[in-house]
């Protein structure tokens, strides 16, 4: 049973309720009082990729639209410039919040496949955890190529001037291509972030269990 | 009092006025063309030494009237308290030499103004006489509180506690009205997170315990008479006895009841047993007794329920009520935690437009989210029954989905407060229009409350959708018949916090009308006042003006249909002075003459002085502090205007405008109160009948041969103090352009 089916035979329809055992902050969903100040205070709010505000999004839970929700683009859309929260008269943490819905999407798998914030945070992370450093170059290489070959070429020749200038003040190094600078204890990092995950998985186990 | 009248002036010379005026020239004036026997100036009237000069004049001169030129009659009221003279008060300082420029050029002008003004205040007050005080007062000091609901209670005990009798009138068989029925009420104590106990079973006992309330159960009032100080009222109850009570003054907190739910079919209220109102869920919630809350179909406990709010309210297509009843938000609030407090797991949906929750009411609201309360923000359009459940279909405002649904148990509709005011007066002085769509919203109940026994009619009146508030801005407790107070929902729509509080204020109001008819005095906005309206009957035609029109109810007819005046009913507005064609009405220092010998003592310059002469008759409650104010900031006006302070607009007699004219004013100006629907009057309808008889006024230029600009019309409220200057410029920049009026030379 997928962990998607798994909750959904859990909270039947009661999305609310597996909100606020599930999604990190999800408790604070049930204080919103609509005054719609998080939506007015977003800096994303015009920009397409923003479906549905924050005030819509805690709505629609409380009406039960798991599926909608859950792969929404929306929460994704966050910067984190907690704007939201600093407005908020009813102190909920709608950043967080967010981020703990974009997260439970992304766990159940459920979450739009090619969103561009998500597809970066991979990328970030898989790069990161590799080595113990991030590797600029490839990270930037590879979100060129996001949407394939033919627009990652457009994408690179778009930025080649940028890329040049980089070269000159010594900013980029195209070696770094060939593994590029990692930090001492690359083993040390693995199994530590490893027993992180452990425990995370662990914690979440006994969540969805509970 | 002695006889013979003796009548001095004295002129201030303090707070500039010595600098900018000549005081010499001023006493002059007033022995000359005043003729009084006695003029003196002083260069501080108001210090102790000032008041002394005046009260060793009326003890050793014989001196009985008091003219005195110093600052505006509303300022050193307490240093110039004259209780046994007829005092006049020229206004030299806020409207003369405050509103002049202190130039030479200017000098002449400002002169001529302050010996106007003590011209005119010599000649007002050897019209007056020092009010004698009403004879017709009342010495009873027991309350009347007609309702034993929370505030009629709270009423009854407040002025029990203040050493006032009660006599408490309720017409069901028990005390506690609607808040009797509840199960729990709205907490009004810290932390405000649950509901809490009514607290009606105390209030009961305390009046049960108190020797000083008589409570009569199962009992109407049958017939009140008289007036403040001497109500006659009479107690019917159902055995068919009578009783009569000597009564000071009246509290009415007579409550509401909910609005009518069956005349909500859409909402499913009469198709379902389990659509109830919020009182229906009280009972629900009394029946189960701590318990789980069963459905009334079919006797099992309730999974899920729907609270619609505003069902019935704020509708604006005139079919249902038009206002927010206030208190529906929080006492759904409140019947949600009925449900979540015994069991979390019932799903309970208050579907909401505004969530409007007063007071504390924010805590409340915010304990509800916590408990698990879903809050949504729709718009429902129906509540359809069907097999097992109720589907309530609405239109969801946050998501704009507008067939969203939601299926339950159970239905709460809050459908708001109808106030219980009886009769509604004025709909049975009119006749009956048909097909106005705006009449059906409230209707007026047939039954009568106080069975008031005066000309105009037996309840007292109401201001809006049945409610009997009179003066909502000053005044929250006024009704417009003296004496008698209304509280609490029969007033506006309110909750049990706001009507206990509600009830302790009206409490203290009805005390002070108890205390000031017995002293014969006016209550506000005259408090105090001691003259009262006479009438000369050997001129009245019986025309019925008076009794028409006096907004308070205070002038009934006698046998012989001569106006019959109730002193302690009065307020002193002068409305009915107004009115008299024969000007027959009077008060001993406000009357056609006192105004009428200020308009005639004004000297007139000839056609030719470019000095033209401008009539201002100022409402005394928002206009003329509005001039005096602006004078306080130095705001310049013409000098060219000369003021009288009138009680209202309803006070003016158009003979005034007529006498003004006449004697070569070049024009009038009359500022009054706003009035209408957010009418400021302190006198409610006074401005407005005022303004109706000053209407006709076009005619009367007309027949003179005068531009109708002489005479205008204006609204000043108590704030308009830069604006008040610019109206009184542009008008007199108006008059030179129209010319002087051509009846200076008769």
């Amino acid at each position: 049973m997928s962990a998607n089916a798994q909750m959904v035979a859990k909270y039947k329809n009661n999305f609310l309720k597996e909100v606020q055992e599930q999604v990190e902050m999800g408790e604070w969903v049930k204080m919103c009082m609509q005054c719609g100040v998080c939506s007015g205070s977003c800096p994303t709010n015009f920009h397409p990729g923003w479906e549905h505000p924050p005030q819509e999004i805690f709505m629609m839970i409380r009406a039960g639209k798991r599926e909608e929700v859950l792969t929404s683009p929306s929460m994704w859309m966050c910067t984190s410039c907690y704007n939201c929260i600093v407005r908020c008269p009813r102190k909920l943490p709608i950043t967080h919040i967010m981020h703990g819905l974009a997260n439970y999407a992304h766990r159940l798998g459920m979450a739009p496949k090619m969103q561009p914030t998500r597809h970066f945070a991979k990328l970030f992370w898989n790069n990161c955890v590799k080595t113990g450093r991030v590797n600029e170059l490839k990270l930037s290489m590879g979100l060129y190529f996001k949407d394939g070959f033919g627009q990652g070429i457009k994408n690179g020749m778009a930025m080649k001037d940028v890329a040049l200038g980089l070269l000159k003040a010594k900013r980029l190094n195209p070696f770094e291509m060939l593994g590029g600078h990692k930090c001492k204890d690359q083993n040390g990092i693995h199994a530590m972030l490893k027993k992180a995950r452990e425990l995370e998985e662990k914690r979440k186990a006994i969540k969805a269990a509970a | 009092m002695s006889a013979e009248k003796k009548v001095a002036a004295y002129i201030c010379k303090g707070c500039g006025l010595g600098e900018r005026l000549d005081a010499d020239a001023l006493v002059n004036v007033a022995q000359k063309e005043g003729k009084v026997q006695l003029a003196r100036s002083h260069d501080l009237l108001c210090s102790a030494e000032g008041v002394d000069l005046i009260k060793n004049d009326v003890a050793n001169e014989g001196v009985t009237h008091i003219m005195i030129g110093a600052c505006s009659r509303r300022a050193k009221t307490e240093a110039f308290y004259f209780p046994q003279n007829a005092v006049a008060r020229a206004n030299l300082r806020e409207g003369v030499i405050w509103i002049r420029p202190d130039t030479e050029e200017a000098r002449e002008t400002t002169q001529e103004m302050a010996e106007d003004y003590i011209r005119m205040g010599c000649a007002e007050v050897k019209a007056m006489s020092a009010p004698a005080g009403n004879p017709n007062t009342g010495s009873a000091r027991t309350l009347l509180v007609v309702g034993g609901g929370v505030s009629g209670m709270t009423a009854a005990l407040e002025a029990s506690r203040t050493g006032y009798p009660v006599v408490l009138v309720e017409k069901s068989g028990q005390l506690g009205g609607w808040a009797a029925k509840l199960w729990k009420r709205i907490p009004v104590h810290e932390p405000f997170k649950a509901p809490a106990g009514t607290g009606v079973a105390d209030l009961v006992a305390q009046i049960q315990a108190d020797p000083n309330i008589k409570v009569y159960l199962n009992a109407t009032v049958t017939k009140t008479d008289g007036a403040p100080g001497r109500f006659e009222v009479q107690i019917a109850t159902e055995s068919g006895s009578v009783a009569t009570e000597d009564i000071g003054a009246i509290i009415q907190a007579t409550g509401s009841e909910p609005y009518d739910a069956n005349k909500l079919p859409e909402l499913g209220y009469g198709k379902s047993p389990d659509v109830v109102d919020q009182a229906g869920l009280e009972a629900l919630a009394r029946a189960a007794n701590g318990g789980p809350i069963l459905k009334p179909s079919d006797g099992k406990p309730v999974r899920s329920v729907a609270f619609v709010q505003c069902a019935g309210q704020r509708d604006a297509d005139g079919q249902h009520l038009p206002y927010c009843s206030g208190y529906c938000c929080n006492a759904s609030i409140k019947q949600a935690m009925y449900f979540k407090d015994g069991n979390p797991d019932i799903d309970t949906t208050i579907l909401f437009t505004d969530l409007r929750t007063p007071g504390n009411g924010e805590d409340f609201y915010r304990s509800a989210q916590e408990k698990g309360v879903i809050f949504s923000k729709g718009k429902v359009a129906s509540v359809s029954p069907g097999a097992g459940a109720l589907t309530v279909n609405f239109h969801d405002l946050i998501l704009d989905d507008k067939d969203a649904k939601l299926e339950v148990d159970l239905v709460v509709l809050a459908t708001g407060q109808v106030p219980n005011s009886g009769v509604d007066i004025e709909a049975l002085s009119k006749p009956p229009v048909e097909g106005e769509g705006g009449e059906a919203t409230v209707e007026a109940k047939p039954i009568s409350i106080l069975n008031l026994q005066y000309r105009q009619g037996p309840d007292v009146p109401q201001l809006k959708w049945g409610f009997t508030d009179s003066h909502f801005i000053c005044f929250p407790y006024e009704t417009r018949r003296t004496g008698i107070y209304t509280v609490g929902p029969v007033r506006r729509p309110m909750d049990m916090a706001q009507a206990r509080e509600d009830a302790t204020g009206a409490t203290l109001k009805a005390i002070q009308a108890i205390e000031n008819a017995q002293l014969g005095r006016a209550a506000h906005p005259r408090s105090g006042d001691l003259s009262f309206p006479k009438v000369r009957l050997e001129g009245c035609t019986q025309c019925k003006r008076c009794t028409v029109e006096c907004p308070f109810g205070a002038i009934d007819e006698d046998e012989k249909r001569f106006p019959l005046f109730n002193e302690s009913r009065c307020r002193r507005c002068g409305t009915c002075m107004g009115a008299c064609p024969v000007r027959v009405i009077s008060f001993e220092n406000y009357s056609v003459d006192t105004v009428g010998s200020q308009i005639k003592a004004v000297d007139i310059p000839d056609e030719f002085s470019e000095k033209p002469r401008i009539l201002i008759l100022a409402c005394e409650n928002d206009a003329y502090p509005a001039l005096d104010m602006a004078g306080m900031q130095h705001n310049e006006y013409s000098a060219f205007v000369r003021i009288v302070p009138i009680r209202c607009l309803g006070s003016v007699n158009t003979i005034w405008i007529t006498d003004a004219l006449n004697a070569g004013y070049d024009g009038v100006m009359l500022m009054g109160c706003k009035h209408g629907e957010n009418y400021q009057c302190h006198f409610v309808k006074g401005s407005e009948l005022g303004r109706y008889r000053l209407s006709k006024i076009d005619d009367t230029l007309k027949n003179l041969n005068l531009e109708t600009d002489r005479v205008r019309d204006l609204e000043v409220a108590i704030t308009d103090i830069e604006h008040v200057p610019a109206m009184i410029n542009q008008y007199a920049e108006r008059i030179v352009e129209m010319g002087m009026s051509p009846f200076k030379s008769f």
